[in-house]
């Protein structure tokens, strides 16, 4: 049986559990967050992205309660929650540096939260077991955090936010400490954990891969603003800004102009060459000034002239060479750069591309992205 | 070879700064006063050879320690002594913990400065520092002046020459040795840990009592030792702030060897002061090891 894709946010009914409402934060006379206003769903894994200084940091110190905003409403299932102070939100975080009580071993670490509530013994002792089962960590609960490793700690943290069963739970750069290896299998494990217990993530990275392997939605930002809120598929096939094509992966963007009003439209970049022939999503008009973006995985290399929309002569300046894909970076015309991607399914000696040679790149008409700005 | 020679410079130090004082000290404390040159007998002539040697160590005994049990005066000037030093260490940590705290939590651009403050009375001579006390707590001192003039007190306080005043005399004075371990202590302290205290679901008071405290703890242990290891033995503040009222044992060490010229049993109370004082040293010396060996 299929599963039904997960998107409460089309649907109108869907009551937010989380609602900024033209959210405004200063910090003196530097205004960090810009009248924003934003719905998170529960059951989300929602990541807010962007730069260092962008006021994702901000926004969660906002959800957890360390600071208020200067004006504008944040709703936490309905409730107005501007002046709850932190030890009173059904939320809770997981810091970046972890934070763990370094006088406390992990089973006390974990218990820490659950001992506020004054509830019983026995369900403080059943829940951090659960927790210890959940995060692998059974053996570890006598050890004091200086005797495990930083995976573990980073596992410790999660498990210890995540006791007291909060509504919202939030993620501050929670794999920025930990090698490559270990933070794409973390990844997973994240997810994993997001499923089993049903709580609604909100994680802060500035890493755009982590944010689109484990995101069901991701907000950039920039500057205190929401530049785009979709998925990671959208964001990345159908960004609504340069700025977001730009820090979303690897792109090609040809600055030009519109030679034809509408739906379908050519693209006229540099003298005396065809002009692309392209699909805005939204209409443009004749002579308007617009970007072309196209990701390299999109644009294909060959000796021949292909027979695609849009093909270009050009010439190889330098190939990047990743093993699994080769990166091709080829002159056009108008001294104009465009990167090609291919993935290398023969072998290295089999392949007739090299530098300095004459080459055609191609795409199609809906390969790229025409946008405005 | 080299490495050695290093090791063996503070060796030969402590060698002959502290180990060699404290055998002629012990020397002195078994043997008997005499009117003589220096004041007690006997004296090892190397010329008399072996039997010297023999005649030298047989006239050694444990006499004064014997001494010290019999008179009340010393085994209640080292109970005085111990009291004293331990409340005054309470009172220091009392007035140097909210300071320490204060200073760690100002603005870092502050900080240096208010470390130098509490510095900056180490560069006057002590003595100059007990001196003015007395012109504070005297009967025609600026305290009581200042207090009459208020018209708060009629009379003035007593306050020199008692207990009180080597109170104030010992705060006042080992204030930095409690104030600078704890503060570097709550320095280090993570401030996100109180925000996550706070997160978890405690109140401000709580995450004091669940995490400041407990991570300031060895900062704590480690200025109750300094002020109370150097208290125990003090000399200089009980005799000029606590007049005869104050009984410590740094005073009557001071009394038998320069009023009483009896110099063998200054030297055993020295001894058995040395006694007591190598627990607290030794626990004080195991504390900063475990601290080391949980920051390593």
């Amino acid at each position: 049986m299929a599963q039904t894709a997960f998107a409460p946010w089309t649907d109108p009914d869907q009551k937010p559990i989380i609602e900024f409402r033209n959210v405004t934060k200063s910090f003196g006379d530097f205004t960090a967050i810009h009248d924003l206003s934003l719905n998170i769903f529960e059951r989300e894994f929602f990541a807010l992205l962007g730069p260092s200084g962008c006021g994702k940091t901000t926004m969660m110190r906002m959800l957890a309660g360390f600071e208020t905003a200067t004006s504008g409403h944040i709703f936490l299932s309905g409730k107005d929650i501007g002046h709850v102070p932190p030890n009173q939100r059904p939320v809770n975080m997981m810091f970046q540096s972890y934070a763990l009580f370094p006088h406390l071993s992990i089973w006390d670490n974990i218990a820490f939260g659950l001992k506020r509530e004054s509830k019983d013994k026995a369900f403080i002792g059943d829940r951090v077991e659960e927790m210890l089962r959940l995060t692998r960590l059974t053996k570890f609960a006598k050890r004091k955090p200086h005797q495990i490793s930083g995976g573990q700690r980073q596992r410790v943290a999660l498990a210890r936010s995540l006791a007291k069963a909060p509504k919202l739970l939030l993620l501050d750069e929670p794999l920025g400490a930990l090698d490559k290896k270990l933070r794409e299998q973390t990844q997973f494990e994240l997810m994993d954990i997001q499923e089993k217990t049903g709580t609604t993530f909100v994680i802060v990275t500035h890493d755009q891969e982590e944010a689109m392997t484990v995101a069901s939605r991701i907000a950039v930002m920039d500057e205190g603003n929401l530049v785009q809120v979709a998925t990671p598929a959208e964001i990345y096939e159908a960004p609504n800004s340069v700025y977001v094509a730009d820090f979303i992966g690897d792109v090609n963007i040809i600055e030009g102009r519109a030679t034809q009003p509408g739906l379908k439209t050519g693209i006229a970049w540099a003298e005396g060459q065809p002009p692309i022939l392209a699909t805005p999503a939204k209409s443009v008009e004749a002579g308007q000034s617009v970007h072309f973006a196209i990701r390299p995985e999109k644009v294909t290399i060959d000796v021949e002239k292909p027979d695609r929309p849009n093909t270009f002569r050009g010439k190889v300046i330098d190939i990047a060479y990743l093993g699994n894909i080769s990166t091709y970076h080829v002159e056009l015309a108008g001294g104009q750069m465009i990167k090609a991607q291919m993935v290398n399914a023969r072998r290295l000696a089999n392949r007739p591309i090299t530098w300095e040679d004459e080459v055609w790149v191609g795409f199609t008409d809906t390969a790229g992205v025409v946008l405005e700005e | 070879m080299r490495r050695f020679t290093l090791i063996a410079i503070p060796y030969l130090w402590l060698l002959a700064l502290f180990l060699v004082p404290f055998l002629i000290v012990l020397k002195i404390s078994l043997s008997d006063i005499a009117l003589a040159r220096p004041p007690y007998m006997p004296q090892l002539d190397p010329a008399a050879g072996w039997e010297g040697l023999k005649s030298f160590f047989s006239e050694l005994d444990f006499e004064n320690f014997a001494f010290l049990t019999t008179d009340d005066l010393y085994w209640k000037a080292y109970l005085s002594s111990l009291k004293i030093a331990l409340v005054s260490t309470f009172l220091t940590l009392l007035v140097g913990y909210p300071v320490a705290y204060a200073m760690a939590r100002a603005p870092e651009e502050w900080r240096p400065t208010l470390l130098m403050l509490v510095i900056l009375p180490f560069w006057t001579s002590f003595l100059i520092r007990v001196y003015s006390w007395m012109g504070i707590l005297s009967n025609e001192g600026v305290l009581n002046q200042l207090l009459m003039w208020l018209g708060i007190i009629d009379t003035p306080l007593q306050i020199m020459n008692t207990t009180t005043a080597v109170y104030i005399g010992v705060v006042y004075t080992y204030l930095p040795f409690m104030i600078l371990p704890i503060y570097s202590a709550l320095e280090k302290l993570d401030g996100s840990l109180l925000e996550a205290a706070e997160d978890l679901g405690c109140s401000r008071l709580e995450a004091f009592w669940l995490v400041t405290w407990p991570l300031s703890r060895n900062g704590i242990i480690a200025g109750c030792f300094l002020v109370f290891i150097p208290t125990i033995g003090e000399f200089v503040i009980p005799s000029l702030l606590g007049g005869s009222d104050t009984l410590m044992i740094g005073k009557v060490l001071w009394e038998e060897f320069f009023s009483n010229r009896d110099w063998p049993v200054a030297s055993a109370v020295a001894v058995v002061l040395l006694l007591i004082l190598i627990i607290p040293i030794v626990l004080f010396q195991r504390n900063e090891q475990k601290q080391r060996e949980a920051e390593g």
